[in-house]
């Protein structure tokens, strides 16, 4: 079954495929800048020691993003 | 902690760049490339340049460029700063773009890395819609085979149209194959590379724009991505490409297509942000496709190695420790080692002083000249020698170890959540651990934070954690009074984990200071960010030797030396021109003293750090010399006899904890205030920077005084 989450509700191990990007601004050009367009597959490999952000593997790259701008990224999830 | 003449004080900021071409034949090249590609090593590598590298994203903040020769043909490399797009969102992608459009390059080579090509493709692909006349390189081609990644060059040499190289830095000859399809790039034909395709509204506007542009653009600027650029809204461009090419007579019925253009796309559901998005989308997928059969891999280019240490350094449990732990052991391996060459060090330079005073005596040189060059000059730079270069030598290459590791970028993901409460961003956690090194540079170090709200902020606040030039002072006064220098692994230990409490206590202070300043002169939320967490990579032990000290150590002991030498000549002219009953000296830090007294520090202590205002390393050799030339002259050969001194001159314990405070916190060296007015542009963020640690140490050494004062200590 599909499930719609958001980049910040991923556990880390679980992967998912982005459906929609909501952000805005910046934001948005930076995520859209590191390749985090539709159907781009992405996997939480963990949370820093204070538990956000989080670390996802976006493309190769690890990159950081923090939970408030994760919210705005939603996902395809098995 | 870029730290090198061109990246601190006076060479700090040179955001427009003139190209200096050694000869008119020389050919202009552009390095171009994503933040953290190995860029930076290469351009070194070609230039023989120190253009300082390390293992974090966005650490070439300013356009270098350097000179190459090989044969007879000469070429002037400029180093572009590290973006992923050249869209023009931020200031440096502007600068790349300017650059390879208006700056006029011979060529330009786009740096990849090969364990993430795909996303290195977006910007090749754009920067193929500005100009045919590129060259890629696929960088860290040793570390994708390690990865068990393969690249097929050829292939994508052919799908791409244009030459792609392998390279390794490191490689001598992988640097000659850049440099010979740059050459061929640069000379003949233009290649004619892959052009994006984009979705067919956009391809119909653009079709219907190209021919309006004036003859004369066709060869300087794509016009493709003119129309794009256009269709997107960017109305500077046309200026300056009017500007630059000329051809206004044709501006009107241009702007109008333009115009027209765009309102039909908006009516087709193509207003701006969904056009920029379609745009963004083309080029990945076109990435995308390009890789199909270019890039075997076993696995990622994050590999388990990568994943299983970033589990043990960045999880919840085992982060912080292993953050303090690796801080501690880099202050105990510093301490250790500093020791016995320090040492062995102040033998020498002491035993060169009895000589050269036997020296002067044999020349019957007249006792002021003695006094001012060898007891003032000489003896100050010997402490500043003896005092600071060992434990800089050993502190330096430690840090840089663990900066080229990529450590660095770890720190700051691990501390974003704490700098995020305090309303500002984790990046600052980078530009602070650059400030170990050198305030100076840490504050050039702050460009990577994209909100100037939250630049300001790590701008104020970096000099709370004490640089190099004060680690020497906080050492010597840790061991004298805290541990005795008795020896052992014990004391040794104890001292470390003093001095990762003193860290502990500046990184505490940064938190305060950008919290209070969030909620009153800065005010405002945390931006967003994104921050990348580069692979790990094995540092060049030898080369990170070499380059840190020669790159930091002795130019930061060069620049304590330069302003050590007046210093001392001035310390014993106060100490011997005699106005009145005492000395200039004595006058001074009597007229300091009861101020002082009330911070639990003496006359001499305060003179000291206001003389110390140049250069912080000569701080401890100036209190040194004040009470030498009062008392009695006797050797100080260790840091008992220093302790002895100190003791006779009135200091406790109180005293030696005010010390430390003080030199945690007090007014930025005039290279770090000069660095702060120059990326500020303002004398009032400068004056705040300085005022602020100074109202807090002054006001934390009173209160620190008062207590134990009360407390009958």
């Amino acid at each position: 079954m599909e499930h719609t989450r958001c980049l910040s509700d991923l556990r880390p191990g679980e992967r998912g495929t982005v459906r929609a990007l909501h952000s805005t601004g910046a934001m948005r050009r930076r995520l859209l800048d590191i390749g985090l367009v539709e159907n781009t597959g992405v996997e939480c490999l963990g949370r820093s020691p204070g538990g956000d952000p989080a670390a996802f593997l976006i493309r190769g790259a690890v990159i950081a993003i923090r939970d408030q701008d994760g919210r705005d990224v939603l996902l395809r999830t098995e | 902690m870029g730290l090198t003449n061109s990246s601190t004080g006076m060479g700090a900021v040179d955001s427009a760049l003139v190209i200096r071409r050694e000869a008119p034949t020389d050919r202009v090249i552009a390095l171009a490339g994503n933040p953290n590609v190995g860029k930076s090593t290469l351009f070194n590598a070609l230039t023989g340049m120190n253009q300082h590298t390390g293992n974090w994203p966005g650490k070439t903040v300013t356009n270098a460029q350097g000179c190459c020769q090989r044969g007879e043909k000469g070429y002037v490399l400029v180093d572009l700063p590290g973006t992923y797009s050249l869209m023009a969102h931020s200031a440096e992608e502007e600068v790349a773009r300017n650059f390879i459009c208006f700056g006029d390059p011979d060529a330009a080579a786009v740096v990849c890395d090969a364990t993430c090509l795909e996303r290195n493709l977006n910007l090749v692909l754009q920067t193929l819609e500005l100009s045919p006349r590129v060259v890629v390189c696929v960088n860290l081609m040793d570390e994708a085979k390690r990865k068990g990644i393969h690249v097929d060059l050829k292939l994508l040499s052919e799908r791409l149209g244009v030459p792609v190289v392998g390279t390794v830095a490191r490689k001598k000859k992988s640097l000659d194959t850049l440099l010979d399809a740059l050459d061929r790039v640069a000379e003949g034909e233009a290649p004619t590379p892959l052009t994006v395709r984009y979705p067919q509204r956009i391809e119909k506007a653009i079709a219907a724009l190209t021919p309006l542009f004036p003859g004369r653009w066709a060869e300087k600027l794509n016009p493709r991505w003119l129309a794009l650029k256009l269709l997107e809204g960017d109305e500077a461009i046309l200026r300056e490409a009017f500007a630059y090419l000329g051809g206004e007579e044709e501006r009107g019925a241009l702007e109008e297509a333009v115009e027209a253009e765009r309102e039909e796309l908006a009516q087709w559901g193509f207003g701006e942000e969904r056009f920029r998005d379609l745009l963004v989308s083309a080029i990945v997928s076109t990435a995308e496709r390009l890789c199909r059969g270019v890039v075997t891999q076993a696995g990622s280019g994050y590999s388990p190695t990568d994943r299983r240490l970033d589990r043990l350094l960045t999880s919840k449990r085992t982060g912080y420790p292993i953050m303090l732990a690796l801080v501690a052991m880099v202050f105990w391996l510093t301490i250790v080692g500093a020791n016995y060459p320090s040492q062995l060090l102040s033998n020498i330079l002491f035993w060169v002083q009895d000589r050269l005073t036997e020296l002067f005596a044999l020349l019957h040189a007249p006792d002021w000249l003695h006094g001012a060059l060898v007891l003032g000059v000489y003896r100050v730079l010997a402490w500043v020698v003896s005092v600071m270069l060992p434990p800089m030598a050993i502190f330096f290459p430690l840090f840089t170890l663990l900066e080229d590791a990529g450590y660095l970028p770890r720190i700051a993901y691990n501390l974003d959540k704490p700098f995020k409460a305090c309303r500002a961003c984790g990046k600052q956690a980078l530009t602070m651990c650059m400030g170990f090194g050198c305030n100076a540079a840490g504050i050039v170090g702050c460009r990577i934070i994209d909100s100037p709200r939250e630049r300001l902020l790590a701008i104020l606040t970096n000099s709370f954690v004490p640089c190099n030039g004060r680690f020497p002072t906080l050492i010597a006064i840790l061991t004298m009074f805290f541990v005795g220098s008795a020896g052992g692994w014990k004391a040794s230990a104890l001292s470390a984990l003093l001095l990762t409490g003193i860290i502990l206590l500046g990184v505490g202070l940064t938190l305060a200071f950008t919290r209070l300043l969030s909620a009153t002169a800065l005010k405002g939320e945390p931006s967003s960010f994104t921050l990348e967490l580069p692979p790990y990579r094995k540092p060049q032990v030898g080369k990170v030797i070499v380059r840190s000290i020669f790159d930091r150590t002795l130019f930061v002991l060069g620049r304590a030396a330069a302003v050590a030498a007046p210093a001392g000549l001035l310390i014993w002219i106060m100490a011997n021109v005699t106005v009145g009953e005492a000395t200039l000296l004595s006058h001074c830090a009597a007229f300091l003293d009861p101020f002082a007294r009330w911070m639990g520090l003496d006359g001499v202590i305060l003179m000291a750090f206001i003389l110390g205002f140049p250069a912080n390393e000569i701080v401890v050799p100036i209190i040194l010399m004040a009470y030498l030339s009062q008392g009695s002259l006797l050797e100080l050969a260790s840091l008992t006899e220093m302790k002895t001194l100190f003791i006779e001159n009135g200091w406790t314990w109180v005293t030696a904890v005010n010390v430390m405070l003080f030199s945690l916190m007090h007014w930025p060296c005039s290279t770090t205030l000069i660095t702060i007015h120059k990326e500020t542009g303002s004398w009032k963020w400068t004056a705040l920077a300085a005022a602020l640690p100074t109202a807090a140490g002054v006001a934390v050494c009173i209160a620190f005084t008062a207590l134990v004062r009360m407390a009958g200590g």
